[in-house]
């Protein structure tokens, strides 16, 4: 009889075990069902023509569904930035001669869209108070860091978004920016 | 007052029994719900019914992440999104559609076992009636599902099955406007009837489930050869140790064993359907997008609505719906027109062993025809048959009234 | 063994029931047609043997209408255009060489409305003589490329009639790639082209009498069967239809079939790669499943 009983609970768990195995694979399955559609990722590059932005001005466009803000910088934001916050240049793109402030314009804190202060060339997020510079580099918690720039490839005076070059590696390199 | 020991510490075996009697709920319904021993491989079609019912819940959840109910997108979300896209997709689909076919597969099965064996007698009406019900609510949904991929079955389906609530003769045309929420099956329909399907059918259905399952708890299993048993004797001579012996197994682990063991064998052959052979679950015409301006050349119910189809078409629409609703709610009545006090397997029932095969023959015939073109000698089969399966019937409580007890 | 039996018997009832309700049913319900292989044995076999170098001369006629773009000529016409002059966009000439059938090529430049089977075809007959015409199928023979691929094979053969919008093909080519509007949504490029693809819809359907179907998934709305005897010959399966005979070849219908099947069924080969492994865990596990059971009912027979 308890040698019959041992066969029994041996056979019962390699059972239980095997059909434990199955569940995995069909759990498997379920997780591949959530993931994004491959139209969603493929959907996922954005064309910018930098040419088309003027200095000062905010503009914002739309990559993976996110607002992207574009900002090009006017030669003066330039020249102070070099004399205060030579950091903060490195987070700007150059497209032929101007330099752009291009980012995911959701705050770093819990994702609310931040609005642009013209007058005191800032941005501010009206649901925590964060604040972030004309670079969009954070100057007031809670934010943990500045707005996160998207991956970027330069071509020619276009920007196409969702593509990592060169220049956008580097930043992720120079820990400017985090991977979206 | 109920006594809890403020020591037990929380969720450990003591704690969980004082709160929710764990202990006796297992022993209720598993390790001391007795099922005779002398029964076959046809018992486990419940639990094979259940496994089946999980399936199609899973896959449809999943199915659900992607379906568009919009007549715009339906069709599209279906065919591309999920089968294309959707990772697994074609996965979900291929078994929520084999299992919709195959669940009335086992069903019959399930069913005409009852009828075999007489299982509906005796204290067994309510699981009878509870069956039957399922089977009602099984076919709802069935339909209902059959609607949202939206192709040309679906909307020819939808436009022919509401047409019969005018009641023919009766032009109860405004009935059929209230069910479709238009003149046509258009939005309105398939939102209602996606809602139907993923909601309030499917909840119906695992309530008379749950009820299903409560009927059987006094009367206990049928057995193979009708005896009646003694479950409380039985189950002493069990749990004394005289396994041999006792006429009884518990559900768990013995009986369930017996079940796992077939239904891994039925899941080998229905991934086979699912991977191999899903044709006959998924109409082709159906790959055709809705069309309000053009009926498909033949149009025609999945198979397990055909015999019941073929039952209205040979007649003329009001006789037809007669017949229809007359073979909608005839198997219902069964443990009542039955008028032998025998429970035994029909082979042992004189002239009822040959009325089981009768039926299960004509209802077979029946079949084969709803699905043929009703031209020349097909109508005619046709027509013999749907009249056989009336006289059946009606003799039903004549020849068992004549049996000779056993 | 009694148990076998009772299977036995449900296993039967099972099989004639399907038995009924697949293949006997459908058996009666379809007409069968016989194909002939894509041999187009109602035409006549050619008397003559062609030349590529007189055809080439020859061909200066159809770039008329046509475009050869493998030899760098252009359509006359855009698409739309040409449907709105011809009723269709007549087909690019390149790949032609390699999907027809030689033979009907030739009898198709001789007569194309009585060879295609479609009572209004647009196309003139096209070559003078016998002669003529077997040059004409050398020249396109001499320029047809070794291998076209499954999408340019259904791009010529089908592609300016059907849409295959699983493929984001139109009648009049892909659907473009276009932006919205950033602040009202509004996405003008698409807009014009879908006003471009309907106009060319409805002059199709004019000359048609219908709209030709979207092909995204036919392969699994018709069988295998049906595809192949009604591409060969419409008549055969459709009589009346203005659909054309397109005179492929057998191979010319094999990459046609393999474009339907990547667009209309493309999980088959994923089918395919998981089946033997799902059945394989269930024949295990059904092993399993036995022994456990022969354990746990020990001693109770």
């Amino acid at each position: 009889m308890a040698n019959n009983n041992g066969r029994r609970d041996f056979m019962g768990k390699a059972l239980g075990g095997f059909t434990a195995l199955g569940g995995l694979g069909a759990l498997y399955a379920m997780k591949r069902t959530w993931d994004p559609l491959p139209s969603v990722k493929a959907a996922g590059f954005t064309t910018l023509n930098m040419k088309e932005y003027k200095e000062g001005q905010l503009v914002t466009e739309k990559w993976r569904g996110k607002p992207i803000f574009v900002l090009k910088q006017t030669p003066a934001t330039i020249e102070k930035l070099k004399k205060e916050k030579p950091d903060d240049l490195k987070r700007l793109i150059k497209v032929g001669d101007a330099h752009y402030t291009v980012c995911i314009g959701l705050c770093t804190h819990l994702g609310c869209i931040p609005g642009f202060r013209p007058e005191e060339q800032d941005f501010l997020c009206a649901c925590h108070g964060g604040m972030y510079d004309i670079t969009a580099q954070v100057t007031k918690a809670p934010p943990p860091r500045g707005l996160d720039i998207p991956p970027f490839r330069i071509d020619g005076e276009k920007l196409v978004l969702g593509e990592e070059g060169p220049e956008y590696k580097k930043m992720l390199e120079d820990g400017i920016t985090m991977p979206v | 007052m109920a006594h809890f020991d403020e020591n037990a510490r929380p969720f450990s075996h003591k704690w969980l029994n004082e709160r929710l009697a764990v202990d006796t709920l297992k022993r209720v319904l598993s390790t001391e719900y007795w099922i005779p021993k002398n029964i076959n491989f046809l018992w486990a079609m419940g639990m094979v019914l259940a496994a089946t019912f999980g399936l199609l819940l899973i896959s449809g959840i999943f199915l659900l992440m992607y379906y568009q109910p919009n007549t715009q997108l339906a069709f599209d979300s279906v065919n591309y999104t999920i089968m294309s896209e959707v990772g697994y997709g074609w996965l979900w689909r291929h078994i929520h559609g084999v299992g919709a076919s195959v669940v009335f597969l086992i069903i019959y099965i399930h069913m005409f076992t009852g009828i075999y064996y007489g299982s509906y007698k005796r204290g067994r009406e309510l699981i009878w009636l509870s069956g039957m019900l399922l089977f009602v609510l099984f076919s709802a949904e069935a339909f209902s599902g059959y609607m949202l991929p939206w192709g040309q079955m679906s909307y020819w389906a939808g436009m022919v099955i509401t047409n019969l609530f005018s009641m023919g003769g009766l032009h109860l045309n405004g009935l059929v406007e209230w069910i479709r929420g238009d003149y046509v099956p258009g939005q309105a329909f398939l939102n209602r009837f996606f809602m139907l399907h993923v909601l309030l059918v499917p909840l119906a259905i695992i309530g008379v489930i749950v009820l299903h399952f409560g009927t059987l708890r006094i009367p206990h299993v049928n057995n193979q050869d009708g005896e009646e048993i003694d479950f409380e004797e039985a189950a002493e001579l069990y749990k004394a140790g005289k396994v041999k012996e006792s006429k009884v197994i518990p559900f768990n682990p013995v009986f369930l064993s017996k079940d796992v063991f077939v239904m891994g064998v039925y899941f080998v052959i229905f991934f086979y359907l699912v991977f191999y052979h899903f044709e006959f679950a998924m109409d082709p015409v159906n790959f055709d997008p809705a069309d309000p301006l053009k009926t498909p050349t033949h149009i025609y119910p999945e198979w397990y609505f055909l015999w019941s189809y073929e039952v209205l078409r040979p007649f003329s629409t009001n006789i037809g719906l007669i017949a229809f609703a007359f073979a909608q709610v005839i198997f219902f009545l069964l443990p009542f027109l039955d008028r032998s006090p025998n429970v035994a397997p029909a082979s042992r029932r004189g002239l009822f062993k040959y009325w089981f095969w009768a039926l299960l023959i004509d209802m077979i015939i029946l079949t084969f025809m709803g699905k043929l073109p009703p031209e020349g000698i097909w109508s005619t089969i046709g027509l013999v048959a749907a009249l056989t399966f009336f006289g059946l019937w009606i003799a039903l409580p004549i020849i068992t009234s004549k049996e000779k007890k056993l | 063994m009694k148990e076998l039996k009772i299977l036995g018997v449900v296993v039967v009832f099972t099989l004639i029931l399907y038995w009924g309700v697949e293949p006997f049913a459908h058996s009666q319900m379809h007409k069968h047609v016989e194909g002939h292989d894509f041999k187009y044995p109602d035409l006549p076999a050619l008397k003559v043997k062609g030349n590529a170098e007189n055809g080439k001369a020859l061909v200066a006629a159809c770039v008329g209408c046509h475009s050869i773009k493998s030899q760098g000529m252009a359509a006359p016409m855009d698409a739309v255009t040409s449907a709105q002059t011809y009723g269709v966009n007549p087909p690019d000439l390149s790949n032609m060489g390699a999907l027809l059938d030689e033979k009907f090529f030739a009898h198709f430049l001789l007569d194309p409305a009585k060879v295609t089977k479609s009572k209004h075809f647009a196309m003139p007959p096209s070559a003078g003589s016998e002669q003529d015409a077997a040059d004409i199928v050398a020249y396109f023979k001499s320029i047809a490329p070794k291998e076209i691929s499954p999408k340019e094979a259904y791009e010529t053969a089908c592609g300016r009639c059907h849409a295959n919008r699983y493929d984001h093909w139109t009648q009049i080519g892909e659907v473009p790639k276009t932006k919205s509007n950033i602040k009202t949504g509004v996405d003008l490029d698409a807009l014009a082209f879908k006003k471009k693809v309907g106009i060319y819809e409805n002059k199709l359907a004019d000359y048609m009498g219908k709209l030709p179907p979207d092909l995204s998934i036919i392969i699994r709305a018709r069988s295998e069967q049906f595809l192949e005897t009604f591409v060969e010959d419409p008549q055969s399966q459709l009589p009346g239809t203005a659909m054309p005979r397109v005179g492929l070849t057998k191979e010319g219908y094999e990459k046609v079939k393999d474009y339907l099947e990547k667009t209309g069924d493309p999980s088959k080969p994923k089918r395919e790669e998981l089946g033997p492994w799902v059945i394989g865990y269930f024949i295990l596990f059904a092993f399993l499943a036995f022994l456990w059971k022969k354990s746990i009912w020990k001693g109770h027979h």
